[in-house]
């Protein structure tokens, strides 16, 4: 299950990265939201994967599941959705005053 | 007391939300910043008094004993860099009070600056590698907020790139942080420190320092990813440039000094050579673009590089001296990059351009405002009295005891470079006769709040004799990490 989990998050991060090099500009941010879903289920993986066993170390339970990547995960969830929006929000504003979503033509001089 | 540790990240993340509400209240607003500053400065001052006379602190959050919760530890050197934080903020409100529009208020600009404070406080004294991921994420959002206001077309194009990287770098750091989290089984700095030295740093652990490395120069512009850096920083308003110039690419250099003198310092040969070369490259490719331009912001912006360049030296040296001239170094280079970001920005207000060519003569109409960037010049290069002398001595000469020549070279050519692309602002702009009429007058509390920084870098450098044991025995900890890793887990 680990391998299977750790090849899907590798594959979103494929995608991300090649929708990240891409020019345009909205093609870029659906790229960054592909990347930290493969980074969190990565984050997920990295605590093993155990189904149906209490979260909670408790004496006498040897098996038992990891609360940290739990924990971790959902603040990582919690920032990349307030980036991703604010992101989007960004790119459309962006496109709007610079009349181009491309980011070749969204280069810039040194004298401005 | 542990509680006292809360309170440089407490203060500034109350008064940030508090100021939202009272957003329209313009007075109230500077009001409540002043009392809070100054607040937060005899904090973190006392902070600093009673780690250096008694002993560090440390803040386990809801009682749970570390490595178990989250704790916040405050050593000697997370209050040198939180005393300097707040140095920096109380000149950047003081140039604010003066420079920052209306407008720029009514869309949050105080509690945008007030929120990455505390998210630089906060990654200054986690004592948790993921918590210093989320204050990374807490100062970087305030940023993005920063470095849009005004909202130009310009500001948002290059608001865009610098969004995209950090935000990259930050999805990077997560999942790094949870490869280190499934090989040691714990994010607490001191436990990994711990168990990294239990097995000698073997396999996969150098990847993982390596992979963290790519993160922290991301956020701190090293070589080769640095391309973001200098022309985002320019575009916002000059006291929020000298925030991030001051501020951000710090966090940045304080998390690898942290990082590898902590956890990943057993494979010296591998990363820390590594570290070395880069540094060297990252101080030629600086001056290099800082000379190239001529636009006067954008030179400021690329000297933040070589200043990078020279605090890696010093990791990458990896001696109790060279350590020592690294923190030396990230506070002068705090207190005098703001202080030049400052100064370009008022002169860029005065002569109505940026561009070097179309000024001339304005020593005649500011005299004090050349007189300080002339002096500020000489602060950043390292001529001696001042405090850059004092920081590339130690970092100079840490580097030839451990026989690193070339990079030694690179550091003392790229000075003299740093000189050169300064100095030559000072001619172009204040030498000569007066081409264009001043189209504004300069701004008096802005020459304040500049001077003060310009004072405290000359303090640093004249008074180094009394400032030099503080930063060695916070150097002498970082060198041993023993001493950390017993006072966090009591053993």
């Amino acid at each position: 299950m680990e391998i299977l989990m750790s090849i899907l998050a590798g594959t979103l991060f494929a995608a991300g990265v090649y929708l990240l090099l891409q020019k345009q500009l909205l093609k870029i941010v659906l790229g960054t939201a592909l990347i930290s879903h493969g980074a969190h289920l990565f984050i997920l993986t990295m605590g093993k994967l155990n189904r149906g066993k209490p979260p909670i170390l408790v004496k006498g339970i040897e098996d038992y599941t990891d609360p940290l990547p739990q924990a971790l995960i959902l603040t990582s969830i919690v920032i990349s959705f307030g980036v991703t929006s604010f992101l989007l929000v960004l790119a459309y504003r962006t496109y709007q005053s610079n009349k181009t979503d491309m980011m070749d033509q969204l280069r810039g001089t040194d004298d401005e | 007391m542990s509680n006292l540790v809360f309170l440089p990240i407490f203060i500034p993340l109350f008064v940030g939300a508090l100021l939202i509400f009272f957003n329209e209240k313009h007075s109230l607003t500077l009001k409540l910043s002043f009392v809070s500053l100054v607040l937060n400065f005899g904090v973190s001052l006392y902070l600093t008094f009673f780690v250096f006379t008694t002993h560090p602190l440390i803040l386990e959050t809801g009682g749970w004993k570390a490595p178990y919760g989250i704790i916040l530890v405050a050593d000697q050197l997370s209050v040198i860099m939180i005393l300097s934080v707040n140095v920096i903020a109380g000149a950047a409100a003081l140039f604010a009070y003066n420079t920052v529009s209306h407008k720029m208020v009514k869309h949050y600009f105080y509690p945008l600056f007030f929120l990455l404070i505390a998210g630089v406080s906060g990654a200054f004294l986690t004592g948790d590698l993921f918590n210093l991921f989320v204050f990374f994420e807490v100062l970087l959002m305030a940023s993005y907020g920063l470095i849009i206001i005004g909202g130009s077309k310009h500001q948002f194009r290059e608001s865009v790139k610098y969004i995209l990287l950090n935000l990259f770098s930050s999805i990077l750091f997560v999942t790094t942080v949870s490869f280190l989290y499934s090989v040691t089984g714990t994010v607490n700095m001191a436990q990994l420190g711990q168990r990294v030295a239990e097995i000698e740093q073997e396999g996969i652990l150098t990847g993982i320092a390596i992979l963290l490395f790519i993160v922290f120069a991301t956020k701190g512009a090293l070589f080769p990813l640095y391309f973001w850096l200098p022309k985002s920083y320019i575009v916002p308003s000059p006291v929020v440039s000298a925030l991030f110039g001051a501020l951000l690419t710090k966090v940045g250099v304080y998390s690898m000094l942290r990082v590898y003198t902590l956890i990943f310092s057993h494979k010296l040969e591998l990363t820390h050579t590594f570290f070395i070369w880069v540094a060297s490259i990252t101080m030629l490719i600086g001056v290099i673009g800082a000379l190239s331009t001529s636009n006067v912001k954008l030179i400021i912006a690329y000297n933040i590089m070589p200043a990078i360049g020279f605090m890696l030296l010093g990791i990458g040296t990896f001696s109790p001296e060279s350590l020592a001239g690294t923190i030396y170094y990230l506070v002068h280079d705090m207190a005098i990059k703001a202080a030049l970001f400052f100064l370009a920005g008022l002169l860029v207000w005065h002569a109505g351009t940026s561009n070097l060519n179309k000024m001339g003569g304005y020593i005649k109409s500011s005299p004090l405002l050349g007189w300080m960037f002339f002096i500020a010049a000489l602060v950043l290069a390292g001529i001696p009295p001042f405090s850059g002398f004092v920081g590339k001595y130690l970092l100079l000469r840490g580097a030839m005891d451990e026989e690193h020549y070339i990079a030694a070279g690179i550091g003392l050519l790229s000075s003299l470079l740093i000189l050169f692309s300064v100095i030559r602002v000072f001619i172009g702009a204040f030498w000569g006769e007066l081409k264009e009429e001043p189209k504004e007058k300069v701004n008096q509390p802005g020459l304040i709040a500049s001077g003060i920084l310009i004072f405290i870098s000359i303090a640093l450098g004249v008074g180094a004799e009394w400032f030099y044991p503080y930063i060695q025995s916070a150097a002498d900890n970082l060198i041993d990490p023993q001493i950390y890793i017993d006072f966090v887990l009591k053993e």
